[in-house]
């Protein structure tokens, strides 16, 4: 049976997960439990939702370098509006799905470069949650608590949100016909547009999904920790572009995958936590992920240019 | 005559004029295409072909004359698409991260819903099996992993396909410049029973063979009009070319009779395996001919590494090069016009490897008179200059280096005729004085001024003009291929 190239390219960032996986288990043996397994990707599945969100304007071969704080933002809106007035809340989330389809409008019209107009927008978004929240605090809404708490029989929560998340966003992004049009922006934007569709509405409708799916991380990371900060989440802007990487996607032509993009934020939180049994001090984390992420990328890149030369015979 | 008129108009496009900047791309063309015949559109660069094809498809809206679609005014991509106008382009225009299904969901907007994916791949493959009975594609294949061919066919397939309504009129732009004679004739075959059936076809092709047994009317233009448009039967091989041609302006250059003599600096093998080989020698101007996109740049590309490494600055470079597209690869935007010009000789302007600015400053003042550049200060930004006399900065950066041999990539495109008299002057005293000049030039005006000519086709040499062989009439006969692809 011939095996298509995406499902290739989906073999390095599973293999490194399972890897990673049994490395922790031969360490920490206890780990292998309902419990276990529950704390250790907790934390995964907000990361998750904002991988799947700069998976969305990568594939339109943009780059989002705001992520962090509008997920930060987001946070300080669920731990205070949502939770004390909810229908201001919610009308706060529309507003910045509208902002997040606007970006996308601006960057298309007028052929900006996605990162400088996000990386302004960061400010903007940090500014925002500082506003909101001056100070560590506010609490989080009772159902995103339960939800994020819930314990469902046999399967801890963090897993099946996992491949909840990934089962979704496949049917959107892989599946839909409308998944087509937005990788097709990516993969040629003058054919999508000389078979008469909008790139423009495409783009705007892109951002708007990916302003979605942030939002949903932000909620989720409010619903573990139970109160936000204004800079709760800085590190998921390059968390997120790191776990699309690493789940195979490319910077740009519209390759992406979903369920490598949830794989690769379940891999990026694994690895934090395997550093940790292996007793490597804090000071050493970063640069042990960084080694870690290397490692994948380079086994890909072989991995791509074996698949190349193949071609070529 | 008279039951051509009375056959319904797919679409009319009647004095049309487009005009890029001072170039004007179509200058009050008429193409009328009727239902159920094939039309074909041959002419050489820069005719009109691509920008009247554009007008038709919808992408660029006349700046003066009536464009019809069965009979009413409309502009647009859309309008074109909703009145059965499709278009194959020349280069690819699938989206390679796609599969073949998903590509015929981008072209077809009809296919959404349940199970789009199902009919879309049966749509693709009856259509496949329909047009190129007997291939091998597999529909479920991204189009990254097909071959250059395959692209083509499934591109070519997803335009004929559709579902409540079939096309009315195809555009083909070069469809069989990738495909093997085979395939080739599959396609010509299915483009008549398409055309019986009572659809039309645009068919525009180097290899005149095929425009000439498919077509039923020839269009030919030139310079942005149409000068011919007779039924095909009423031409031949020999007077399709002599109407491409332009036998009015032959002038006369005093050449030099220097061809040949000089000691041999470039050479290099056979290219793809066939045609001829290409030689270079000391004082001459080569040209490289043939139609847009034939492998002339490829040609000076490899002729440039050749000598220069990818990844060391060589101390003494032999070579330099004339981009042809200025703003992307030849002129720093945000430079001087000073900066432009020196960059290439840095390294025999600097002492001690910092940059000597009063040589650079002697340098770019003897530039500027001995080539004109129309300004008042070298210092200001290059962007300040009109595009002619930006190109002659480009000029004066690779003359300004001590390299004997220049390459050109079509540098001319868009420059005023005064600009181009100054830099044919410039070229000719350089030359005099020893320099060999290589010159890839889509304008048939520059090629008359070559010592000697390499006429490209299918990215080999088919031929070599020397000196008064170079005639318009002659590269046109070796850059269209009479009989079937290669």
């Amino acid at each position: 049976m011939k095996i298509s190239s995406s499902t290739v390219r989906l073999i390095i960032p599973a293999a490194s997960l399972v890897l990673l996986l049994a490395a922790v288990f031969y360490m920490q043996p206890r780990a292998m439990s309902y419990t276990g397994l529950n704390l250790l990707f907790n934390l995964a599945v907000p990361i998750a939702l904002a991988t799947i969100a700069q998976m969305l304007i990568m594939s339109v071969n943009d780059l989002d370098l705001s992520m962090g704080t509008f997920v930060s933002f987001c946070a300080c809106v669920s731990a205070t509006f949502l939770q004390s007035s909810p229908a201001l809340g919610i009308l706060i989330f529309l507003g910045a799905i509208a902002a997040y389809a606007l970006i996308g409008v601006v960057i298309n019209i007028r052929d900006l470069p996605s990162i400088v107009v996000t990386l302004g927008m960061s400010f903007v978004w940090g500014g925002l949650a500082v506003l909101i929240l001056p100070s560590p605090g506010g609490t989080a809404p009772t159902w995103a608590r339960w939800l994020m708490t819930a314990k469902p029989p046999l399967v801890p929560m963090a897993i099946v949100a996992s491949i909840l998340i990934a089962a979704v966003t496949h049917y959107i992004v892989m599946r839909s016909s409308f998944g087509v049009l937005i990788r097709g922006v990516g993969g040629n934007d003058r054919s999508v547009e000389r078979a008469g569709w909008s790139v423009l509405g495409l783009r705007a409708a892109t951002y708007a999904l990916a302003g979605f799916f942030a939002i949903l991380a932000g909620i989720a990371l409010v619903g573990l920790t139970t109160s936000a900060d204004a800079n709760i989440a800085l590190r998921y802007t390059l968390l997120s572009i790191a776990g699309v990487i690493l789940g195979g996607g490319q910077f740009v032509g519209g390759k992406v995958s979903p369920i490598g993009a949830v794989i690769g934020a379940l891999t990026l939180t694994l690895a934090g936590s395997f550093l940790s049994f292996m007793r490597i001090s804090p000071d050493w984390q970063i640069g042990a992920q960084g080694a870690i992420l290397i490692v994948v990328l380079a086994l890909r890149l072989a991995l791509n240019r074996l698949e190349k030369r193949e071609k070529s015979q | 005559m008279t039951e051509t008129l009375k056959r319904q108009e797919v679409v009319a496009a009647r004095g049309v004029r487009v005009t890029f900047g001072a170039v004007k791309a179509l200058d009050g063309a008429d193409l009328i295409i009727h239902a159920g015949e094939c039309v074909g559109l041959v002419g050489h660069n820069g005719a009109g072909k691509s920008t009247i094809v554009n007008v038709i498809n919808g992408g660029l809206t006349p700046h003066e004359g009536s464009l019809t679609y069965g009979g009413s005014e409309a502009h647009g991509i859309s309008a074109a698409r909703a009145n059965g106008v499709r278009c194959v382009f020349q280069e690819l225009s699938l989206c390679p991260n796609l599969t073949v299904g998903e590509n015929a969901r981008i072209m077809h907007a009809e296919l959404k819903g349940w199970a789009w994916r199902s009919r879309a791949l049966a749509l693709v493959e009856s259509q496949l099996k329909e047009i190129f009975p007997g291939h091998a594609i597999d529909c479920d294949s991204t189009v990254d992993d097909l071959s250059i061919a395959e692209r083509q066919m499934v591109e070519i397939a997803i335009s004929f396909a559709g579902i409540d309504r079939k096309p009315k009129l195809v555009i083909l732009d070069e469809p069989t410049s990738s495909l093997d004679a085979g395939l080739a004739a599959q396609l010509m075959a299915y483009i008549r029973k398409f055309v019986g059936d009572g659809g039309s076809v645009l068919l525009i092709s180097h290899i005149l063979g095929e425009i000439l047994s498919t077509s039923d009317r020839i269009v030919v233009m030139k310079d942005g009009r149409v000068v011919a448009d007779r039924t095909a039967k009423e031409f031949s091989t020999h007077s399709l070319v002599e109407a491409m041609g332009n036998v009015v302006r032959e002038q006369e250059f005093s050449r030099t009779a220097a061809v040949r003599s000089g000691q041999q600096v470039l050479s290099m093998p056979p290219r793809r395996g066939h045609g001829l080989a290409f030689e270079a020698y000391r004082g001459e101007i080569i040209g490289l001919a043939g139609l847009g996109g034939h492998g002339q740049t490829e040609a000076l590309l490899d002729l440039y590494l050749d000598r220069n490494s990818n990844w060391w600055p060589t101390k003494r470079r032999e070579i330099a090069f004339v981009a042809g597209d200025r703003s992307l690869n030849g002129t720093f935007p945000l430079w001087s016009i000073l900066k432009n010009l020196s960059i290439a000789s840095l390294g025999q302007l600097s002492t001690n490897r910092m940059v000597d600015k009063a040589r650079e400053e002697t340098l770019g003042a003897a530039w500027k008179q001995r080539i004109e550049i129309r300004t008042p200060d070298m210092g200001n930004r290059i962007l300040s200059l009109s595009g002619g006399n930006q190109q002659k900065v480009l000029f004066a950066r690779a003359l300004a280096t001590t390299a004997s041999t220049v390459l050109m990539d079509d540098p001319m495109r868009g420059v005023d005729i005064g600009t181009k008299q100054e830099v044919y002057e410039i070229l000719r005293s350089e030359a005099a004085s020893g320099r060999t000049f290589i010159w890839y030039s889509t304008e048939m005006d520059e090629i008359r001024l070559c010592d000697r000519v390499y006429v490209f086709r299918e990215g080999a040499i088919m031929a070599e003009l020397l000196g008064d062989e170079i005639t318009e009439k002659n590269v046109l006969a070796a850059s269209f291929s009479e009989g079937e692809a290669a």
